[in-house]
């Protein structure tokens, strides 16, 4: 059985404005000592299934259906007061921007001690050197001079050294990343990352490392979920992803991607459009109104029928009308020279979406979500 | 790591948190120099509401003496009194002499013999004849009393009723404390102390005879007869600190630092009193030090519902009888009530939030 298991996941919230489908049929599944990139655009749905996953995303509002298996046990149906004892023991999770996740009036030692001793009935002088010893396995230097260092006397990177440091004390079986690296400089990034993997390696968890930077992907995933208003539009490994991907939004994805191996003059290219709003989700292919191709699938279906996710090799599983034999044509066609600068412009006029940083709310899904999980 | 350690001014409090001590002393000592200043400050205006605006209005220093002495004063004793007070010296040595009275006590010349005031001096009261500084060291503890007991009430009353709003928000409990803090807040502390006198004290007697009984004396009867002015004045308070907590509240718990908390698996009331109650409250602390600075300097209205001769009462007295060494007296002391409880404030806040050290 695999560690992680999520089969059929519904997560709604009830808005003013209307049900907010977040997460809309989401399957996966994650073996230890394996690491799951979960790419998608702001409003895509992944961090939302990262908090179900711990079960942060409850609340008065928020209605959750489908499995969530952590070692055959589902988190869906479980208590709360179940799921908060696996909080943090079995699962824990590393956020986006450390300097707000810590908390400002506790020092790092107290915080990741805390973390420690909710789970283990230990004392505070082994806790504490349970925190120096943690702080020192991350890269912290002088780790028993730092343990008593508030978050603020902590650089940017040290602060999601120490994070992780406190996500990795009760030696947890999975580990959820969110957007581990967004806050941080470039360099400090590529160290997160390796610490990251080292940390794997060492400990043998197994990671989901929610992103919306393909570099990350590229460094560190085994697997690839790409997904796109709340579903998934393609899975497979990363090498299948960046070899050939199939969905045309992997495309957009990859093409909006700024790449050192590529020759200057060629221009990024920016999905047209903007992520649909998640209370009136397009009909049809979610991603139609924004892509290129819908003339080349067969029948027309793309604004009528919803794709099944079809998996087109082993293990590599594509949410597209398109056949496989165009996909394939297509994709050929995208890499060769010249050929990107033309590609098809969409009729009408949509303001493009910013090719880089993804990371802008288009859509209050996230806030809803924390909104709800404030409560 | 022992260089380590030596190099960093840390403390080890021996649970894991440390105080760092260097920083923490040069901000007290600089914060002590502000009070002082402040303080400082606060004398020379008193100074010259007093003895210089007056004269700026045209008095001269025999008219002002002349309302240091008695109705129809003859004019060797409105001289004398001059002489006396040192009204004809220049204003330097005028505010001199008034900082050291307060400072070291004062003598003065009443001709053949010599009067010592102790310190603090702030001259003699005209209605008693007395020095002005031990009338108000015996409504101290009045004041004293009432505020203190009112400040607990209603800071752990507001701050509990707006945590439980703040967790049900749109509740009926939510609706109807925050209806009631509206109502609190809007009703005179006159009218609700002269209800509840009613009710409690004549109607049922279960507060009779309500007068302040020294602590020092009988301390049941002390309680039990400011119980009344307690929740009259926290009332109002409290309805304020539930609105304050309540909306400081709904802020913090939605800050990431709440989500690591719960994905920490940290039960949730260890979330909502460690890790969201701790940081909404700051604010309120500081609010919290005014409040109790100002009421210090007399519960005005509380002490005079309840005819309870405190600072308040002796304000008003002082101020109907047009006793300036008592409003002058009772002007310094309500302002060193405010500056020391803003200095207070200032400290605490560093302890609170070690941001506020380093800065």
């Amino acid at each position: 059985m695999a560690m992680l298991e999520v089969h059929d996941l519904h997560v709604q919230f009830k808005t003013d404005d209307g049900l907010v489908k977040a997460v809309d049929g989401l399957s996966f599944s994650l073996d230890r000592g394996r690491t799951l990139g979960i790419v998608g655009e702001s409003g895509s749905g992944k961090s939302v299934t990262s908090l179900s996953i711990m079960g942060l995303s409850r609340g008065s509002g928020t209605e959750i259906t489908g499995q969530i298996l952590l070692d055959g046990e589902d988190l869906v149906s479980a208590k709360p007061e179940r799921v908060r004892q696996l909080r943090g023991s079995k699962m824990a999770m590393i956020f986006q921007d450390p300097l707000s996740a810590l908390h400002p009036y506790y020092t790092v030692g107290f915080q990741i001690t805390e973390a420690y001793r909710v789970h283990n009935k230990v004392s505070r002088q082994v806790a504490r050197k349970r925190a120096v010893d943690l702080l020192g396995r991350v890269g912290i230097p002088h780790p028993a001079g730092r343990v008593d260092d508030y978050p603020h006397q902590f650089s940017g990177g040290m602060r999601q050294r120490a994070m992780i440091a406190m996500a990795l004390s009760c030696d947890p079986e999975l580990l959820i990343a969110d957007e581990p690296t967004t806050a941080l400089d470039v360099t400090v990034q590529a160290q997160i990352l390796d610490l990251i993997v080292d940390l794997q390696a060492e400990f043998g968890s197994a990671v989901v490392i929610i992103t919306h930077d393909l570099g990350v992907v590229a460094e560190i995933a085994d697997e690839v979920l790409v997904m796109y208003a709340g579903r998934v539009a393609e899975a497979g490994t990363a090498t299948d992803l960046f070899t050939q991907p199939g969905h045309p939004y992997t495309w957009g994805l990859l093409g909006s991607m700024p790449r050192l191996d590529a020759a200057r003059i060629e221009r990024l290219r920016p999905i047209p459009g903007t992520p649909p709003s998640l209370i009136n989700v397009p009909a049809g292919c979610p991603f139609h109104p924004r892509c290129t191709y819908q003339a080349q699938a067969t029948g027309g279906r793309c604004d009528a029928d919803i794709p099944e996710l079809r998996e087109i090799t082993l293990g590599h599983r594509v949410a597209c009308h398109l056949s496989r034999g165009k996909q394939q044509e297509i994709w050929l066609r995208l890499q060769a020279p010249g050929e990107l600068a033309e590609s098809p412009v969409p009729t009408e006029p949509v303001a493009p979406a910013d090719p880089v940083d993804l990371a802008e709310p288009v859509v209050p899904v996230e806030s809803a979500a924390q909104a709800e999980t404030g409560e | 790591m022992l260089g380590e350690s030596s190099a960093r001014p840390h403390r080890d409090r021996g649970d894991g948190r440390a105080l760092p001590t260097y920083p923490m002393i040069t901000f007290l000592i600089r914060r002590l120099a502000t009070t002082i200043f402040l303080l400082i400050v606060v004398s020379i205006i008193t100074f010259g509401i007093f003895f210089l605006i007056p004269r700026l209005a045209g008095q001269n220093s025999y008219e002002l003496a002349a309302q240091y002495v008695g109705r129809n004063p003859t004019r060797s004793a409105i001289l004398q009194m001059e002489a006396k007070l040192g009204f004809n010296e220049p204003l330097v040595v005028q505010y001199w002499n008034f900082l050291k009275g307060i400072v070291f006590g004062a003598h003065y010349n009443d001709g053949p013999s010599q009067t010592y005031c102790p310190p603090p001096c702030f001259g003699y009261s005209f209605r008693s004849q007395q020095p002005v500084w031990p009338q108000m060291v015996a409504a101290l503890p009045i004041t004293v009393s009432i505020a203190i007991g009112a400040a607990i009430l209603w800071l752990v009353g507001g701050v509990a009723v707006g945590v439980l709003s703040a967790l049900r928000r749109g509740s009926i409990f939510d609706r109807f404390s925050m209806g009631a803090a509206l109502a609190g807040v809007s009703l005179p502390i006159f009218f609700t102390g002269l209800i509840s006198l009613e009710l409690f004290s004549y109607k049922w007697s279960l507060f009779p005879n309500v007068q302040f009984v020294a602590f020092t004396a009988n301390p049941l009867l002390w309680a039990r007869n400011l119980v009344l002015p307690w929740i009259t004045l926290a009332i109002t308070y409290a309805a304020l600190y539930a609105r304050l907590t309540r909306a400081g509240m709904l802020e913090t718990m939605n800050e990431d630092f709440i989500r690591t908390a719960r994905a920490k698996g940290l039960p949730e009331r260890t979330v909502v009193l460690r890790h969201g109650l701790r940081a909404a409250l700051t604010p309120i602390l500081t609010i919290f030090g005014m409040d109790l600075g100002l009421l210090l300097g007399g519960a005005v209205i509380v002490e005079n519902t309840f005819s309870m001769p405190g600072l308040g009462q002796f304000t008003i007295l002082a101020i109907q009888n047009q006793d300036f060494p008592e409003i002058q007296g009772v002007v310094m002391l309500a302002a060193f009530f405010i500056v020391v409880a803003n200095m207070l404030v200032d400290v605490l806040y560093a302890v609170v939030d070690p941001r506020v050290r380093a800065s």
